[in-house]
């Protein structure tokens, strides 16, 4: 490989023989780098921040028909800096009993529960932080330090509507978390690995067109997850305040706000790793810096559409978000398991039967699982026809009315 | 002293402080916290024993489930906002010492046990080894019964927990 | 290389820790946490027995998975249970409930 086609592999090695060479054993260099590709990561989880903040401002004012930030350089894309200036020079309160310890590690999980989460998403078929072979189970752990973050936030501020928010919030994720496993095991299912490296690798046909159902659910519940719109009762200002965030200020409150806009673009990353191919593309595999490329537009699109989704939603109750979860994504993500494990085995026992060309093979598997979904989606719906609240009727019956009698006949002159 | 036996020492010893806090401490929520610091360095065991599924699932059931259970059910069952007084009941003594010998005792037996100094052999198919643990499970001459009695198990959980616990409006 | 009976003493001591925790606390909750410890050093055992002494073997592994689902019931229905309790008798206190002592 070159400096063009893979500058991070270059580089590690050309730093690895630099070390070696100065006499430090090969173990202490490995540590070094990692930890200096550690340090990489985080840092630039937190650029990426800057310009999706960004992004979301200037969508929100497209869309609401204003400009959006317009003065801080050209297109205002510089806008992030001084709110990033402010909110460093606000001065920390801590309230009054509040426990110490616990108040200040909160934030702390927040955000590494997301930084953890980018250590094992593949950029390019050279370029991933870690390889581990429980990729996916992985990511379902890190997403459960990020609730108990959440939990201890509340607990601590000493503050009984801060206590409530928190209490709402960790329903919300924890229960979110089931359809997400459920949906997140039907690409394990179909790519015969939960390794996310050799999930990517096993997308010759994305998995989008062999399970769209499955994409649907995971994006739906990993939005509700983060607590964006239209799941954002957490932290609508007009409801318990500001929720499990009410008592911080400063960097405190801006470690959940940068945790929470990184964990939205987070989550289009792994629907695009998961479901869309991830790094593949034309000439990804030759030229990995390519792969980087086609991982970013196409989690940039898919972005795009959870802020348009944002901005275009009212918000849900929590009794209607609990229902929906559990009475409608659940079953659903259940039967769209137990479906494509019957489908799938029944495919690939029949497959000796008929003669189909060696190239075709995934092209047929993935029609065959696009018309299971779809029947799914009919079945869906029909049932969700026949099961239809009655209308409740606005317009009253009509009620007797009030006439004034006619006056006697004398009275008229 | 190898690196890997100074990474066992370090965790070991936070590990067991983290447990000795869990059954001291004053304050329940603290003892809570503690408790995931325990289940923590227990998952850093798991990997130290090249078991990396284990450790996964200990942090997802442990940790994210298990241990939010007893933050909640501290905060649902407390009167006031801050706990006070000792945390200990009056024979505490008695349960230390328990706890003394029978530790004595096991230490002593394992150290006079033969098999204590068994050498460590590679572990042969490495990537096999998750779907040979998933087809353990299932297939009718392994251990499919065990886990059918456990789902059996975790529905009459879920099942008695919701009844016991639940509200009984009139 | 980590002897075995390091990982076996390790498990020895957080056992004996949550023996000590279940038998010294007043609080019922803190009586469960002394469970958990318990439970998690039995698992801790089983998974090192496996890795030294029988590592092509599965029984080791499928044990402690049956281990991880046991102990995630009994907290669920423990929890519930003292709940309950509460709810009825406004205290968690272990030596409190003694309706059915003699």
């Amino acid at each position: 490989m070159n400096f063009i086609s893979d500058p991070v592999t270059f580089i590690a090695n050309w730093l690895n023989n630099l070390l070696t060479s100065w006499g430090l054993s090969q173990a202490v260099v490995t540590v070094i780098l990692k930890f200096i590709g550690a340090g990489i990561v985080g840092a630039f989880g937190f650029a990426l921040v800057i310009f999706t903040i960004w992004l979301e401002r200037k969508l929100y004012g497209r869309i609401q028909d204003r400009l959006g930030p317009n003065r801080v350089g050209p297109w205002g894309i510089f806008q992030t800096v001084p709110d990033i200036i402010k909110i460093f020079t606000k001065e920390y309160i801590t309230p009054v009993g509040a426990d110490k310890i616990v108040y200040n590690l909160a934030p702390i999980l927040s955000v590494s529960a997301v930084l953890l989460t980018w250590a094992v998403i593949p950029f390019a078929p050279t370029i991933v932080g870690t390889e581990v072979n429980v990729g996916v189970l992985y990511l379902v752990a890190v997403g459960a330090i990020g609730a108990l973050g959440i939990i201890l936030a509340g607990w601590s501020s000493n503050n009984k509507y801060s206590l409530l928010g928190s209490f709402r919030a960790v329903a919300q994720v924890v229960s979110y978390e089931v359809p997400m496993v459920l949906a997140l095991l039907v690409p394990v299912l179909l790519g015969r690995s939960m390794g996310i490296n050799s999930l990517v690798n096993a997308q010759s046909v994305w998995f989008i067109v062999l399970s769209p159902i499955a994409a649907l659910i995971f994006f739906t519940s990993s939005m509700a997850e983060v607590g964006r719109a239209p799941f954002d009762l957490l932290e609508a200002d007009s409801e318990l305040v500001a929720g499990y965030q009410t008592e911080y200020s400063g960097l405190k409150f801006g470690m959940f706000y940068v945790g929470e806009f990184l964990h939205a673009f987070t989550i289009s990353a792994l629907t695009v790793t998961l479901f869309f191919g991830g790094w593949r593309g034309p000439w990804a595999v030759q030229v990995p810096l390519l792969g980087v490329v086609w991982f970013f537009i196409k989690s940039f699109i898919v972005y795009y559409v959870v802020v348009l989704i944002r901005i275009s939603m009212p918000r849900l109750r929590i009794d209607q978000m609990l229902n929906f979860n559990w009475k409608f994504l659940t079953p659903l993500a259940l039967v769209l398991l137990i479906a494509t494990a019957i489908v799938d085995k029944t495919f690939f026992t029949l497959l000796p039967g008929l003669n189909l060309l060696e190239i075709a093979i995934p092209w047929v598997r993935a029609g065959v699982h696009l018309v299971m979904n779809l029947l799914l989606i009919l079945v869906t719906i029909q049932l969700l026809k026949s099961y239809r609240i009655k209308r409740i009727l606005v317009v009253a019956k009509p009620r007797p009315v009030a006439v004034a009698p006619e006056p006697p006949a004398s009275v008229i002159s | 002293m190898t690196a890997e036996q100074i990474i066992f020492l370090i965790v070991a010893v936070v590990t067991l402080v983290a447990a000795l806090s869990v059954v001291i401490s004053r304050n329940l929520i603290h003892s809570a916290l503690w408790l995931i610091l325990t289940l923590f360095g227990v998952a850093i065991f798991y990997v130290l024993l090249e078991a990396g599924f284990f450790a996964v699932i200990q942090v997802i059931v442990y940790i994210g489930a298990i241990a939010i259970l007893f933050i909640f059910a501290a905060m649902l069952t407390r009167r006031v906002m801050q706990d006070t007084g000792p945390q200990s009941n009056t024979n505490w003594w008695i349960g230390a010492l328990i706890a003394l010998f029978l530790l004595a005792g096991i230490v002593f037996i394992l150290l006079s046990w033969r098999g204590s100094t068994t050498p460590l052999a590679e572990l042969e198919n490495q990537s096999g080894r998750l779907s040979q643990l998933g087809l353990s499970l299932v297939s009718p001459d392994q251990y499919v019964l065990p886990f059918e009695l456990a789902s059996v198990l975790l529905v009459a959980g879920m099942i008695g927990a919701i009844f016991v616990a639940g509200d009984k409006k009139q | 290389m980590i002897p075995l009976s390091w990982y076996l003493i390790f498990a020895a001591a957080l056992f004996c820790i949550g023996l000590y925790g279940v038998l010294a606390r007043k609080n019922a909750i803190g009586i469960l946490m002394g469970i958990e410890l318990m439970l998690n050093s039995v698992n801790v055992n089983l998974i090192a027995f496996w890795r030294y002494r029988a590592p092509n073997g599965i029984a080791g592994q499928a044990f402690a998975i049956i281990v991880f689902a046991v102990a995630a019931a009994e907290v669920a229905v423990g929890l519930a249970l003292i709940i309950s309790i509460y709810r009825r008798r406004s205290s968690v206190v272990a030596d409190e409930m003694n309706l059915m002592k003699w």
